[in-house]
């Protein structure tokens, strides 16, 4: 190995360990915005080692060059802007466009890479697999994610058929590669036939498991790199590939068991009836109480404590600066005010969060699960924006969809409003018996128009 | 198996090792920039994508680079940049 080499490899090392310590530090909301700059800082030496690698190897075409130059800026500037512009509500199926192109990215690479070897030819078509399926299905989810795809489920016909005929593509196109030479041409096919399987397996899920399935295309995503990495025999590939992977693996797991349902079920797909149905206003039960926003807004002036409760319902109204206002405007007045969050609440892992970070909630009025639980007993009114599974009491019992979910003990507080477009369902497809609690009113609006409505009623009849 | 893929094997499952112990103990609060800091990560695939470079001489191999190029420093980019906004956000209240 020459000196070059050997400072180029302990540079990589350098960066491998950028990638781990950026991450520990991520474990802090006060560390975690210098653990992502030191990771970061990472990834650009290691780009930059990259660039005096192949100057220095003098191997590469000025046609190549162009190519990777040209490609790199113009991904870069896209990549820039979509960062810069994205609204903190579109944030799941940005950070999924960004899994898909790492994934296509990778799956190229062994593409573009002719493995020789029976190690590159092995990694290879685990690299094309794996990396083009993560491409597919992440572009669809992101798809459900933006609304541009239907977020229910989307049952193929013959679905189950045509998965069983892709895998056996899969498998002939990979022994195809590795026993028998097969090339470029047996590498391609692999790749048609996970881009489709990609599609096949993301339309079936509910847009509510989308938390799961993107935690899940992330770490394929990882794998693949680690994949890209074996054949390229790259050890920062492999180093970040397997970080990513861990990562991915923890995320799924932690957001199956927040919804008490086993992975394999989530991909299978086609749970309850997707996002929301609209259901004209109070029809169909007669038992739910109607509450206007000033009652609503007088109730919440003098309560002791209140929890507010928020959903996807708050995400998709980009409602979180006005839920952060009227828990402001009652901090003001005394009232006690605390965020219970479902862990799965939103389309991504921790979306509330985030959202309630960009609108300045305090970040010691934020409680998980755990730390909600046990006051809701003497909570005096619970104000649940756009959120409806995560507090079926029915999870309680056995024999329904959403039996064995942890849920949020809202029904628990002494009364509960509830902001809601309509009585539709939540992803379940089943009713929430909360609504017809007699504790339980209903404020039916948009979460921004209703949220409004509160601050307008608070400021006129609770000074 | 040739003492390099033993070697590429090790590193790729002490990674792992790695990445479960030092991710385990973020809180549910971190999810979302966590997981869009880890999607950054994944973008050294534009190392890769820089490797096969050298390796790349006919016209169809230049387009694939070039698409392969576009895709990873996208991911690499945007990916930093939005983790960091979201960052941004969480510690101007601490």
């Amino acid at each position: 190995m020459s000196a070059f080499d050997t400072i180029v490899h302990l540079i990589y090392l350098a960066c491998a360990t950028a990638f781990v310590v950026g991450l520990h530090l991520m474990n802090a909301p006060a560390t975690a915005r210098r653990g992502n700059q030191v990771s970061a800082a990472g990834m650009g030496v290691a780009i930059l080692t990259t660039v005096a690698v192949l100057i220095d190897g003098g191997r590469i075409n000025a046609y190549a060059a162009w190519a990777l130059g040209l490609g790199s800026a113009a991904g870069a500037v896209a990549g820039l802007v979509a960062a810069r512009v994205v609204r903190m509500t579109a944030m799941p199926q940005l950070v999924s466009l960004f899994n898909a192109v790492g994934g296509g990215a990778a799956a190229l690479i062994a593409l573009g890479e002719h493995p020789a070897t029976t190690q590159a030819e092995v990694t290879g078509v685990l690299d094309v697999l794996i990396g083009a399926l993560t491409f597919s299905g992440s572009l669809i989810a992101s798809g459900k994610l933006a609304g541009r795809v239907p977020g229910r489920p989307i049952i193929v016909p013959y679905g189950r058929l045509i998965s069983i005929g892709l895998a056996v593509v899969a498998v002939v196109t990979a022994v195809l590669v590795v026993g028998f030479d097969g090339g470029a041409p047996a590498l391609w096919g692999a790749a048609a036939a996970a881009l489709a399987a990609g599609v096949l397996l993301t339309l079936p899920i509910g847009g509510a498991d989308m938390p799961v399935v993107i935690s899940l295309l992330n770490a394929c995503t990882g794998t693949a790199v680690a994949m890209a990495g074996f054949v390229l025999e790259s050890t920062p590939l492999i180093i970040a590939g397997a970080l990513v992977g861990a990562a991915g693996a923890i995320l799924t797991k932690l957001m199956a068991d927040a919804m008490n349902r086993p992975i394999g079920a989530i991909i299978a797909g086609g749970y309850g009836t997707g996002d929301a149905i609209a259901v004209a206003a109070g029809a169909g039960s007669s038992s739910v109480r109607e509450i206007t926003a000033d009652d609503a807004a007088i109730q919440l002036a003098y309560a002791g404590r209140v929890v507010i409760v928020p959903g996807y319902g708050l995400a998709a109204a980009q409602a979180q600066h006005e839920a952060v206002a009227l828990a402001q405007a009652l901090t003001e007045r005394g009232v006690e005010v605390s965020y219970a969050i479902h862990p799965v609440a939103g389309r991504m892992p921790g979306h509330m969060n985030v959202l309630l970070a960009e609108a300045n909630a305090p970040y010691e009025q934020l409680a998980d699960l755990e730390e909600s639980n046990p006051g809701f007993p003497r909570t005096d009114v619970a104000l649940v924006i756009g959120a409806n599974d995560v507090t079926n009491p029915a999870a309680r019992r056995p024999g329904n969809p959403v039996s064995g979910m942890p849920i949020l003990d809202v029904d628990r507080a002494k009364s509960v409003i509830v902001i809601k477009r309509s009585l539709g369902h939540g992803y379940a497809g089943i009713d929430n018996e909360l609504y017809a609690d007699p504790r339980t009113a209903m404020l039916f609006a948009d979460a921004k128009a209703g949220l409004g409505a509160l601050l307008a009623g608070l400021s006129a009849y609770a000074r | 198996m040739s003492p390099l893929l033993l070697a590429d094997l090790t590193v790729f499952t002490l990674g792992l090792l790695v990445g479960f112990e030092v991710i385990s103990k973020v809180p549910a609060t971190l999810h979302t920039p966590l997981m869009s800091g880890a999607n950054a990560i994944h973008g050294v695939v534009l190392v890769g994508v820089m490797l096969l470079a050298a390796t790349i001489s006919t016209p169809a191999g230049y387009a694939l680079l070039a698409v392969a190029a576009f895709f990873a420093a996208m991911n690499v980019a945007g990916g930093y940049v939005v983790t960091d906004r979201m960052l941004a956000m969480f510690r101007s209240r601490s």
